[in-house]
């Protein structure tokens, strides 16, 4: 039975981190820019996640802003929030580097030696593996953003490879 | 929704169809542990779980009698093909068949579904004919047709459903008409539950000169099935979703229907004689099973029906519905609940999709199995089902013969962690 006590199973709070849920409650860089100029969309079909990343990128490279919109569970959603935290103000380099440190840790499961602020938190989704394709959404979205440099979106970046 | 009360008396284990506690005790399964708590197992639509009957009988066949069927003179062949024609009969018995030999054993509903999209469709429909299906179908009854649409020219019509998750039976009165040449529907909504009045629809198919198909993945398993009561021409369903293997499944149709129809697989087994100019073809049902068969699993889908019916069908029904009445009168008074589905539950089987306000579905499925508790959290394969319901995906819990209102205490003490873990959540 479960306890009626306490925060749910240890395991459970290794994936939904304080600092996830309260990106999920409270999401960063949520909403649209009026003068984008980095647009991509994001989804994985068989779960219903839904991400839409924009960035206005100045001349030398440096994202001046970012914001999405969405919907989904807690992971995908959560995730891209801490991702357009992170990257705001750093340059697209930075960027994309970030997202390849994302990656690795999706794959280990082990926090960067980096600082990488929120981000760190969701190295527990590793552990779930059929979660990482929720919490790589917003990043692959990102990452196809700053490298297509077109506003038009093209077909949708997936993380589901999956079947239902 | 419309609250009904049951006297359950105080032992929220007491149950009056069947001895629960010796059923249980035949799935090993049920004991098992998942994330330290005791595995409750509530995604039976998904797949159910199998007796130590069954699997006895899958270890029996390759023990002692392993042979391939319709070949050999030798004893253990003969053991193994009377074993393997002798599920056909208990198929054949479970859903009211005349004949043993209108059972042809399949992969599963897919490949039966998709046999009568080869074979029968092609050899009989042309372009401007007319399909009529329906919004609550799984994938599996929706996409054999797309391609045979897209293939032959047919016109493919959809009975909607309504936001109870019903047919519009008005509707289908008007769909279905002289163009009409199949009707291809389910007898139970893996998403919803919902029962659909099968012989019904099949009256006003047969009025109009058309063949029923119908997809009894989700209903065979749960209801008693008669072909003839319900109107059927053509019947697909599987064995894992009741009691059996993994890997089985039966199209069962009418004599005439099936001996009129073309091959679908070339191959051995399929054939009288072949010549290197030409072939001939074996005798129904044979003529459908090229290649060595599916044996070991075949004998023990028939094990697994014999399982049932000793419960008998019309208990399991009733068990299911008890356990439903309890699951929903338990589950509205969770905050932020939403129900989906019949509010009839006379016309339900066993299944409760849900949602709960501010938490994606696969975030309760989540939560539920850090508790034990094995929910199917997603669009079910039935993506119009969730388009009309305008929302991407729900969370389901299922029910079969041996689940218990203990273990739906745990699924909603469980779903109280849930609007408890993610409160104040509105997405």
């Amino acid at each position: 039975m479960p306890e009626t006590t306490g925060r749910a199973t240890p395991q459970l709070d290794d994936l939904y981190r304080d600092i996830l849920l309260d990106h999920y409650r409270k999401p960063r860089h949520k909403g649209h820019l009026d003068d984008a100029n980095r647009k991509a969309d994001g989804a994985n079909p068989l779960c219903g996640d839904q991400v839409t990343v924009e960035a206005r990128v100045s001349a030398d490279g440096r994202i001046e802003d970012v914001a999405f919109t969405g919907t989904g569970c807690s992971i995908s959603q959560a995730s891209t929030s801490m991702m357009a935290a992170f990257v705001y103000g750093r340059t697209a380099d930075e960027a994309l580097a970030a997202v390849g440190t994302f990656q690795t840790m999706m794959l280990t499961g082990e926090a960067p030696p980096d600082e990488v602020g929120d981000i760190e938190a969701l190295a527990g989704v590793a552990k779930f593996p059929v979660r990482v394709k929720c919490a790589s959404l917003g990043w692959k979205t990102l990452e196809q953003a700053l490298k297509d440099r077109t506003v038009d979106a093209s077909a949708p970046v997936t993380t589901d490879e999956g079947k239902e | 929704m419309m609250r009904q009360s049951f006297n359950y008396g105080t032992d929220a284990n007491v149950h009056r169809v069947y001895d629960l506690d010796a059923i249980r005790r035949d799935f090993p399964i049920l004991k098992r542990e998942v994330n330290g708590k005791t595995l409750v197992y509530l995604d039976n639509a998904a797949t159910s779980q199998k007796p130590v009957q069954v699997i006895a009988e899958l270890t029996r066949y390759y023990r002692d009698y392993n042979a391939n069927v319709h070949r050999g003179v030798h004893t253990l062949s003969q053991e193994a093909t009377a074993a393997y024609e002798g599920a056909r009969e208990i198929v054949a018995r479970f859903i009211g068949a005349k004949d043993p030999c209108e059972i042809i054993w399949t992969r599963n509903t897919t490949e039966s579904i998709n046999l009568v999209a080869h074979t029968w469709a092609r050899a009989n429909l042309v372009a401007g004919d007319e399909i009529v299906i329906s919004e609550i179908e799984h994938h599996s009854n929706i996409v054999p047709w797309q391609m045979l649409r897209d293939d032959v020219g047919v016109v493919l019509r959809y009975i909607p459903m309504l936001q109870d998750g019903t047919l519009d039976m008005a509707a289908a009165k008007r769909l279905i008409g002289p163009k009409t040449k199949l009707l291809a529907i389910t007898q139970m909504s893996n998403a919803l539950g919902t029962i659909v009045p099968v012989a019904e629809l099949a009256a006003l198919a047969h009025a109009q000169g058309a063949i029923v198909l119908v997809d009894g993945a989700q209903g065979v398993p749960h209801l008693p099935t008669d072909v003839y009561a319900m109107g059927a021409d053509f019947l697909a369903f599987s064995a894992h979703k009741m009691l059996g293997p993994t890997g089985v499944g039966v199209l069962w149709g009418r004599m005439e229907l099936l001996e009129a129809m073309p091959p679908f697989m070339g191959g051995g087994d399929m054939i009288l004689s072949v010549t290197m100019q030409h072939s001939t073809w074996n005798d129904v049902p044979h003529k459908f099973e090229a290649g060595t068969p599916n044996i070991a699993d075949t004998i023990a889908f028939g094990t697994a029906i014999e399982y049932l019916e000793a419960l008998g069908m019309e208990a399991v029904r009733a068990h299911e519905r008890e356990l439903l009445d309890y699951a929903l009168d338990r589950m509205v008074d969770v905050p932020g609940v939403t129900l989906y589905g019949p509010i009839d539950r006379s016309i339900r089987g066993g299944v409760v999709s849900f949602g709960l306000e501010g938490v994606h579905p696969h975030d309760i499925g989540q939560v539920l199995d850090s508790y034990g508790v094995a929910i199917r959290a997603g669009h079910h394969c039935a993506q119009p089902v969730m388009a009309r319901l305008e929302i991407p995906a729900t969370a389901r819990a299922s029910f079969y013969i041996y689940n218990t209102r203990a273990e739906i205490d745990a699924l909603v003490d469980a779903m109280r962690e849930v609007v408890r873990y993610f409160g104040g959540v509105h997405a």
